[in-house]
């Protein structure tokens, strides 16, 4: 097994182009734990933390851009990014343990295409996206559209991730991302849901996203979850309509971490449960 | 039966709370672990597991293993050609290399020894061995079914009545009086059916082996265990060789909690090394742990209790089907001797199930058998006391054993502290505290038998005055530091003066596994008594140097003193001045005691938990618990503390999300502790232990074993909370969120 650093995109592009068994080392949470147990033999591990700007998290266009090799729990130590994501940032702070959280990243989580990745709802409900390198070039795609079926993306032989992108947002937004797992921390998602709204002055939901996790092949974006807030000061009746709307949106499985009812009853109350902290949220940054 | 040892003193070390001896060992990396260990020369061992949950091995053909550079060894159940004379051991042996038949998902088909861990892998996949895959079975109540699958043929004892699966091996029953009699007395019955899933013991530290055979016959093994005589026993027996040919020395060990007291690698790392002619390191992953270590039962439990409106018990009656995996255990029979245990009864009848299915061997964990009961017949009280609406630990003083009560198993107890931990839980501040929304409070006792056994110790006098002790048993509880404070009390020296080593299977006599809550208990009494035995030989030393008869020396506060003035006037020549000259004197000084200990003191406890659950996601919160024990006498408190606390942890894990979960194909699903979900830190309250002491008759300080019964009260404590605040009896665990969601929606 070759072990590789480049130092630029078209040096990791070229090798990864070169070498079909090359998989992408950031933080390494997963890759590593993989190969240790000897789920996957790659012939070459591609450690992309040396390129420029993978580690860094600047202002763009009003958004942020976060490099592909930005851990959890520096994006949880950025006032910036806390204060327009909060929602996209206690998503990335709830992988694995604290230990994990100090190497993980965002695009790993996004990458692993495992439905459960808890970074990745309040991506979808940000309407971020993602810088892949490739090849051929860069490409710019929405988070959504990176996730396939569980374990497989869309990125094409050669591609890898170099960056999220979370757009510039409005006054009188935010975020909030809820999971349930049974216990409290060090879990993994049973249910995940992320709700992001945007306000009007006079405090109703003038823009709404919800998504789900864990609960569907891959990530869910639920616009008639979305739908059912519109106009409302997330009363408890528009509370009540985005739950069943949630609720019918999953489509889990029986599993050994829960039961296809659980999973369709808790999406309703998370999403719920979430609404209400955005909500409250965005409603803080008016005053 | 050593009845009369307790005598009432006052202790200047026992009780207090020293450093422990192992402490800056462990916190530095220093400690030697079963992994730890390395030697010139050394392969690496793996295992080659079955994928099958029940299957012939019809061929294996190894031969393409091999040939491959770098493997030295390749061993199948072939090259095992002694049946050891014991069906334990042989069953033992078909455990760790499987026979015939792969018996569940994991059990050893084949082993190789290489020169690295990847070629050792790379062999593994060179292996071929042809199956034939058999139906299974992984459930107890279907395994008793007659037309189950059959794991083993003819090995069902006569005590098991017609109409049963071949998997049924045995029934046990205990209880006296007439229990139809009884319930005619009744005004109120409560009849219930219960189910326990599987949970693992979740040590820290995987099973981890060094082997090593010499072309000489002679063999050295270092292993994590809870006992290397047993382990010494055992693969001796399997290897066909002499026992003292065969020396195990037992590594620092990162927790058992009785799933270390058999052998997994041992055997096959010394038949690896054996045919290899070099040493064989082989550790266990996670993965395999799981998957083939021993687990604990999994169960399906009926009971019936009868009362009067005053809440005295008229009758009561259960029965406890237990699965142990491939092989048989004893489980069944325990849970039916420990489950009414707690209580004062006129009529019983307790019935224990052994069955066999294809899971990996049940090994022993804390009390085993005995939560799952405690678990049914304390819901049951729980059910009773709400229906006669009485405080549920009235309801349980009314019934409650003490002295002279005739055990549900058999036996009349002595002096119990039972009571004595229900009155502390009463007048405790929790037991009164208000409850929040949606919160429960749950109570329940449990008991354990405690257990002493064959024990060697040596204390030796060293010639600058201090004392080195060697035990044989691994410390596993804090066993170094209560043994150095037992022989300083009773030397009458600071406890920086002993050192206390386990010493190697060369070294003292058998000495049972660390299980059963034994050692300080036992291996206490044997400290005590080799103290005692060097002590007359100092007293000894010191009569001839004063010239007096050694009846007439006494010893006080670490020296030899005339025992009075008639003895004669000298000045008392301490433990360090006898030591400087006992080369002139007679010779080095050892005192120590060889011993089947008996008098362990049967133990009781307690608990109370106040549970929050989310009714919308069945959600469980363990808002407060405490834990009142009976110790007899707390060694070291810090110590008991942790066994009080460790044991609740364990149990409100097994209540509340820890479970062995099987697919469709009997193969384990959630074989890592992503999926296998112990509780962490942050899911618990601190747990407040209260420890009693009620002298045990049987150990010259009064100690009881304190490391099993912590765990027997939790899973039913759990369940009553669980069931008052959601409103709903939960009668299955784990009472994880889906099931108790589904419970509450469903009520």
């Amino acid at each position: 097994m070759k072990f590789e650093t480049p130092q630029t995109i078209e040096a990791a592009t070229a090798l990864l182009a070169a070498d079909a068994g090359a998989r992408v080392l950031a933080g390494g949470t997963d890759l590593l734990v993989r190969l240790r147990a000897g789920q996957i033999e790659p012939s070459a591990v591609i450690d992309i933390k040396r390129i420029k700007g993978m580690s860094d998290i600047t202002q763009e266009d009003g958004g942020w851009r976060i490099g592909a090799a930005v851990p959890c729990s520096v994006m949880g130590e950025h006032d910036g990014l806390k204060a327009a994501y909060p929602g996209v940032v206690e998503g990335a702070e709830l992988i694995g343990s604290t230990q994990v959280q100090g190497r993980c990243t965002m695009v790993g989580n996004l990458c692993n295409a495992g439905p459960a990745g808890d970074s990745v709802p309040a991506m979808v409900a940000a309407g971020a996206s993602v810088r892949i390198a490739g090849p051929e070039g860069t490409r710019d795609v929405p988070v959504i559209d990176i996730p396939l079926s569980p374990g497989k993306t869309s990125l094409a032989k050669g591609e890898f991730v170099t960056s999220v992108f979370l757009p510039a947002r409005p006054a009188r937004s935010s975020d909030a991302y809820l999971r349930f797992i049974p216990r409290t921390e060090m879990d993994i998602a049973v249910v995940g849901c992320a709700v992001n709204l945007s306000l009007n002055e006079d405090g109703t939901v003038k823009e709404a996203h919800v998504s789900l996790g864990a609960v569907a092949p891959k990530v869910l974006d639920v616009p008639e979850a979305a739908a059912a807030l519109i106009g409302s000061k997330c009363e408890d009746a528009a509370l009540e309509a985005l739950a069943t709307a949630a609720t019918a949106a999953a489509t889990p499985i029986d599993d050994k971490r829960g039961t296809v009812a659980f999973r369709k009853d808790v999406s309703g109350v998370l999403a719920r449960r979430a609404a209400k902290l955005a909500y409250t949220r965005a409603m803080g940054e008016k005053s | 039966m050593a009845k009369d040892e307790f005598t009432p003193r006052t202790f200047k070390v026992v009780g207090t709370r020293p450093p422990r001896p192992d402490g800056l060992d462990k916190v530095t990396g220093r400690a030697r672990y079963g992994a730890d260990m390395s030697a010139p020369g050394m392969l690496i061992g793996l295992c080659l597991r079955s994928p099958h949950a029940h299957a012939r091995i019809k061929s294996i053909d190894t031969s393409a293993a091999e040939a491959m550079k770098g493997v030295k060894a390749v061993v199948t159940r072939a090259d095992f050609t002694t049946t050891p004379e014991d069906q334990g051991t042989r069953d033992i042996l078909d455990n760790v290399m499987a026979g015939e038949k792969a018996l569940y998902d994991g059990h050893t088909v084949a082993a190789v020894a290489a020169t690295s861990r990847s070629v050792a892998r790379a062999a593994l996949k060179a292996i071929k061995v042809e199956y034939e895959v058999l139906p299974h079975v992984v459930d107890v109540d279907e395994a008793m079914k007659p037309d189950a699958p059959v794991l083993h043929e003819g090995r069902q004892q006569e005590s098991v009545p017609k109409g049963y699966s071949q998997n049924v091996l045995a029934r046990s029953q205990y209880g006296h009086g007439d229990i139809e009699a009884g319930f005619k007395k009744a005004d109120i019955i409560v009849e219930r059916s219960f189910t326990t899933a599987a949970t693992h013991q979740g040590y820290i530290e995987p099973h981890a082996c060094l082997a090593t055979m010499g072309n000489d016959g002679q063999g050295d093994l270092w292993c994590c265990t809870q006992g290397h005589y047993m382990v010494r026993n055992t693969c001796s027996a399997i290897l066909g060789m002499d026992a003292g040919r065969l020396k195990v020395t037992a590594s620092e060990i990162g927790g058992g909690f009785g799933g270390k007291t058999t052998v997994f690698l041992e055997p096959v790392a010394l038949m690896l090394s054996k045919k290899a002619g070099k040493p064989v390191k082989m550790t266990m992953s996670r993965d395999e742990v799981l998957r083939a270590s021993g687990p604990t039962a999994s169960t399906s439990i009926d009971i019936k209790i009868g009362m009067t409106k005053e809440g005295k018990i008229t009758a009561a009656q259960g029965e406890f089907r237990y699965q142990s995996g491939a092989f048989y255990a004893m489980n069944g029979a325990l849970g039916a001797m420990c489950g009414f245990a707690p209580y004062d009864l006129e009529n019983l009848q307790s019935v224990g199930w052994e069955v066999v299915t294809n899971r990996p061997k049940a090994a022993a964990y804390r009390a085993p058998g005995a939560p799952m009961a405690a678990f049914a017949v304390e819901s049951v009280m729980d059910e009773l006391a709400k229906e006669l609406d009485m405080d549920p630990i009235e309801l349980r003083l009314k019934n409650a054993a003490e002295e002279g009560t005739k055990s549900a198993y058999g036996p009349t107890y002595p002096a119990i502290g039972l009571k004595a931990t229900l009155e502390a839980a009463k007048a405790h501040p929790h037991w009164s505290a208000p409850l929040g929304k949606n919160q429960g409070r749950g109570l329940a006792c449990g008991f354990w038998f405690n257990f002493g056994g064959d024990t060697c110790v040596s204390l030796m006098i060293n010639p600058d005055g201090t004392v080195s002790l060697s035990e044989g048993n691994p410390d596993i509880g804090g066993s170094r530091a209560a043994m150095t404070m037992m022989a300083a009390e009773e030397l009458g020296i600071p406890y920086e003066h002993v050192r206390t080593v386990i010493a190697d299977t060369a070294t003292l006599g058998q000495n049972e596994v660390t299980d059963g809550s034994r050692v300080t208990f036992a291996v206490g009494l044997a400290t005590i008594k080799a103290a005692r035995h060097a002590i007359e030989i100092m007293k000894t030393r010191a009569a001839a140097t004063w010239g007096i008869e050694p009846d007439a020396v006494e010893w006080v506060d670490g020296a030899a003193q005339p025992a009075g003035p008639n003895a004669g006037k000298f000045p008392p020549m301490t433990l360090k001045e006898i030591a400087a000259i006992a080369s002139n004197t007679g010779g080095p000084i050892a005192g120590h005691h060889e011993v089947n200990a008996e008098g362990a003191g049967v133990s009781f406890g307690t608990h109370i938990a106040d549970t929050e659950v989310d009714p919308e996601t069945g959600a469980v919160k363990v808002v407060r618990y405490t834990v009142f024990q009976d110790a007899g006498k707390a060694v070291h408190p810090d110590y008991v503390e942790g066994q009080l606390q460790g044991g609740a942890v364990q149990g409100i894990g097994w209540a509340l999300n820890e479970e062995y979960i099987y697919g469709k194909d009997g193969t384990l699903q959630n074989a890592g502790y992503l999926d296998y979900r112990i509780p962490v830190a942050s899911d618990l309250p601190m747990i407040e232990p209260v420890i009693l002491e009620i002298p045990n008759p049987g150990h010259p300080y009064g100690v009881r074993g304190v490391g099993e019964t912590g765990i027997v009260p939790p899973l039913a404590t759990l369940a009553n909370a669980v069931s008052r605040a959601a409103g709903v009896r939960m009668t299955s665990l784990p009472m994880s969120p889906p099931k108790l969601l589904a419970a509450i929606k469903a009520s």
